[in-house]
């Protein structure tokens, strides 16, 4: 835990109710998993924020690279059909 | 001040809000200091969890003591000698291994009393502890967590712990004397007889110890006083600051 060696760090999901999915919070410094685990309790579920949590190490994340943004997301502009707004959604659905 | 004479419901539910409020107290002393940001949350939330307790009690203290007293009463206006908090929550936070003994030897005897208090026979206090049990379980997660990676972590780590564990268990004695304010408690049906926490307490404790390679040390000092308000010195500067601002600026609110 001292400066030298910065423990690993983690990202952290947390699932605000039951039937919504995990999202992602933030990340934290833990040397396990165990210990990830409580620190995310305490730094991101103090204000009744979830029901669940998932810590995930950093590292293992392959993430997109800004430099493939073109390739990757511009082609979903214009296709406007793939999007459900022709529909109407009934009031009752909460959460889609 | 003349100090309140009250019956034994009222000192007894006093003292163990004092044991709350200078705990937490002194865990918010870390804010900002502790190690990793990560730990100076979770002490800070424990320090919360401590002063929520602190305040149900205090509530029903002054409705025992018939003084009708508000919670800032109990914790900015009495002086030094009028806390009876016991000797072990108010030693001061030393080093990091010193404020995880602390915790330790703490929250395993506060969960204890919870579990019992969950019962008493004053709904109020029983309701106090059957939230605070859930707290206090995690309280207790926590430093048992930390004393077996420090306990058992690298070689400076082992020597900062059986140095805390040095200083710090000769202030247990206290919390399993019983006294006139006791008896009459568990008479009444209020709280436990204080030796009956004892075995679970130990039990608890020395097993931890065990896993954090770690001896209970052996001392025939035991210190006591602190529940008829006879402090340690590091206290008084502690309610210094503690009630100093309520003190230069009387009724401050937020």
């Amino acid at each position: 835990m001292s400066e030298e060696t910065p423990a690993p760090l983690w990202e952290v999901f947390i699932r605000s109710k039951r039937g919504l999915s995990h999202n992602h919070v933030g990340s934290l410094h833990a040397p396990d998993a165990e210990m990830a685990l409580r620190n995310a309790r305490d730094v991101y579920t103090r204000r009744l924020e979830g029901v669940s949590i998932w810590v995930v190490p950093s590292a293992v994340i392959t993430a997109s690279s800004p430099d493939e943004k073109d390739s990757f997301f511009d082609p979903a502009a214009d296709k406007a059909y793939r999007h459900p707004t022709f529909y109407s959604i009934p009031k009752e659905v909460q959460q889609l | 001040m003349t100090p309140v004479v009250a019956g034994a419901a009222a000192v007894y539910t006093l003292r163990t809000a004092d044991d709350c409020l200078v705990l937490s107290h002194r865990l918010a002393q870390w804010s900002s200091w502790a190690p990793t940001l990560e730990d100076d949350i979770a002490l800070t939330n424990i320090a919360l969890d401590l002063l929520g307790q602190a305040r149900g009690l205090y509530a029903r203290t002054a409705e025992l003591d018939g003084t009708g007293r508000t919670e800032d009463d109990y914790a900015f206006i009495r002086d030094e000698r009028e806390f009876v908090n016991c000797l072990l929550v108010e030693q001061e936070n030393g080093d990091f291994a010193t404020t995880i003994v602390r915790q330790l030897l703490c929250s395993t005897y506060q969960l204890a009393l919870w579990q019992a208090l969950a019962t008493s026979t004053d709904e109020q206090v029983a309701a106090v502890a059957s939230k605070a049990v859930k707290e206090t379980s995690y309280h207790r997660d926590h430093a048992t967590d930390w004393t077996v990676r420090l306990g058992d972590g690298t070689e400076e780590s082992h020597l900062r712990m059986e140095s805390a564990l040095a200083a710090l268990w000769p202030f247990t004695g206290e919390l399993f004397e019983s006294d006139a304010v006791t008896s009459e408690a568990s008479a009444i049906g209020l709280g436990p007889d204080p030796q009956a926490l004892w075995p679970e307490w130990e039990g608890y404790v020395s097993r931890v110890l065990r896993d954090a390679t770690l001896v209970v040390p052996e001392s025939s000092w035991a210190p006591t006083g602190g529940r008829q308000g006879l402090h340690t010195e590091p206290f008084g500067y502690m309610v210094a600051e503690m009630q100093h601002l309520h003190r230069s600026f009387p009724g401050a609110t937020w």
